[in-house]
């Protein structure tokens, strides 16, 4: 039983080695970079950038492609022309006679987007936000929260001057917004670190099998 | 005649804008359905820009890997890569076990975030550079990181038994604060544009001011 077992166990390790070994030598070919540009580096990002177009191509196609067009135009659903036309008329791009008139289909996605965002904005980024620091100023917290949120708006306002009491709040906002710098920072370069730590865990541990 | 298609293009672009405004305030099954195939012909017609897009990208690679000698090779591996991947994809699906989710997590996805680890040197060495605390605005930017920064690693905790909920405090009052009213602007500068857009006053999308 054991003997019958090991062979395709062998074959197996062999082949994730062979994955591995490619998936390494890309990565340090993109680590390369940071000894200067070079032929390797200049490998991997082409290859980078050519799979990301195939992928979101294949992604782009099975997901919106087949189930809004080819399918409804396959079962005699003839009102999915009316895209398929629009979309087509985004080739035109292409052409340089009659490239201009893609702007037409792109007027749509420009026109409906910008409708269907103006509810949405106000619902998400304006309303909620003030409905959330009105609620909390019963606390220190949210007072200072209230603070805060008037003080980098008074900053925002360019059309009058920022002199007074009205500069001295501008004032207070930049500070709020340093701070808000600082930890967006703080949070970015801890997410860089740790993909960092997670590539080298990779090729110290995964590959080479040193940790 | 580009007059006549500039009017229509504003035009189709006034009647959507305000056709998706008005619906939200609509409570009507009719309003409803036209929303819904509106959108499903904005992802189409996404799609079809982001095709033309793919296009455009194979065209501008082989012109170059024609024209110019040095680059070549690069140009002919973004292309086949490209095409390879695509083939992958339709021939063979795109499903749990497919060569294309192999070519996706162990040549894609590692390269990606590897790319993306690379800006961990890069912000290390920026920061060396930059980070001195030369007004009170960039000591306190400074202050914030450095808090946020060391409270989140176990030496922070060995430093002080306050260094966690005093990252936690500046990330969800301070910090917060600015973010809310950026939020704010964001939004009232989103909707002012949209409302531009739909008046006809915006027209960058044309291609022109």
């Amino acid at each position: 039983m054991a003997f019958t077992t090991s062979k395709p166990q062998v074959e197996s390790e062999a082949i994730v080695n062979w994955e591995l070994t490619i998936t390494a030598l890309l990565t340090l070919a993109i680590y390369s970079f940071l000894y200067g540009d070079n032929p390797f580096y200049r490998f991997a990002e082409h290859l980078l950038v050519g799979l990301s177009i195939g992928y979101s191509l294949v992604l782009t196609v099975g997901s919106i492609i087949m189930p809004k067009v080819v399918t409804p135009l396959a079962h005699g659903d003839f009102a999915a022309l009316v895209p398929l036309l629009l979309g087509g008329a985004m080739f035109l791009r292409l052409s340089t006679r009659l490239g201009r008139w893609s702007q037409i289909p792109m007027a749509l996605l420009i026109g409906a987007g910008a409708g269907a965002s103006i509810p949405a904005m106000l619902q998400a980024r304006v309303l909620k936000q003030m409905a959330s620091t009105i609620s909390g100023v019963g606390s220190v917290d949210g007072a200072i929260i209230l603070m805060g949120v008037l003080a980098t708006l008074t900053y925002f306002v360019f059309t009058r001057e920022q002199t007074g009491l009205w500069g001295k709040s501008a004032t207070v906002g930049r500070y709020f917004m340093m701070i808000f710098f600082g930890a967006t920072f703080a949070y970015t370069v801890m997410s860089r670190v740790a993909l960092l730590i997670g590539r080298l865990e990779f090729l110290l541990g995964d590959w080479l099998h040193t940790l | 005649m580009p007059a006549l298609r500039d009017r229509l293009t504003v035009s189709v672009a006034a009647a959507t804008g305000a056709f998706m405004v008005v619906q939200y305030f609509v409570n009507a099954a009719w309003s409803d359905g036209v929303y819904r195939t509106l959108l499903d012909w904005m992802q189409i017609i996404f799609a079809a820009s982001l095709v033309v897009g793919v296009i455009s990208v194979l065209r501008n690679h082989l012109s170059r890997a024609i024209s110019k000698p040095q680059e070549r090779w690069y140009s002919l591996i973004l292309i086949v890569s490209a095409l390879a991947m695509s083939l992958l994809g339709f021939a063979f699906g795109a499903g749990r076990g497919s060569s294309f989710l192999w070519a996706f997590d162990h040549l894609q996805a590692p390269m990606q975030s590897t790319v993306f680890s690379l800006l961990a040197f890069y912000i290390a060495s920026a920061a060396f550079r930059g980070f001195r605390a030369r007004s009170g605005e960039s000591a306190i930017l400074l202050a914030a990181a450095f808090i946020v920064l060391v409270a989140r690693v176990p030496l922070g905790e060995s430093l002080s038994g306050h260094a966690s909920s005093a990252a936690d405090w500046i990330v969800n009052v301070p910090a917060l604060a600015a973010k809310r009213a950026m939020l704010i602007g964001i939004g009232l500068g989103m909707v002012a544009t949209a409302l531009k857009v739909i008046a006809g006053v915006e027209r960058t999308y044309m291609g022109r001011r």
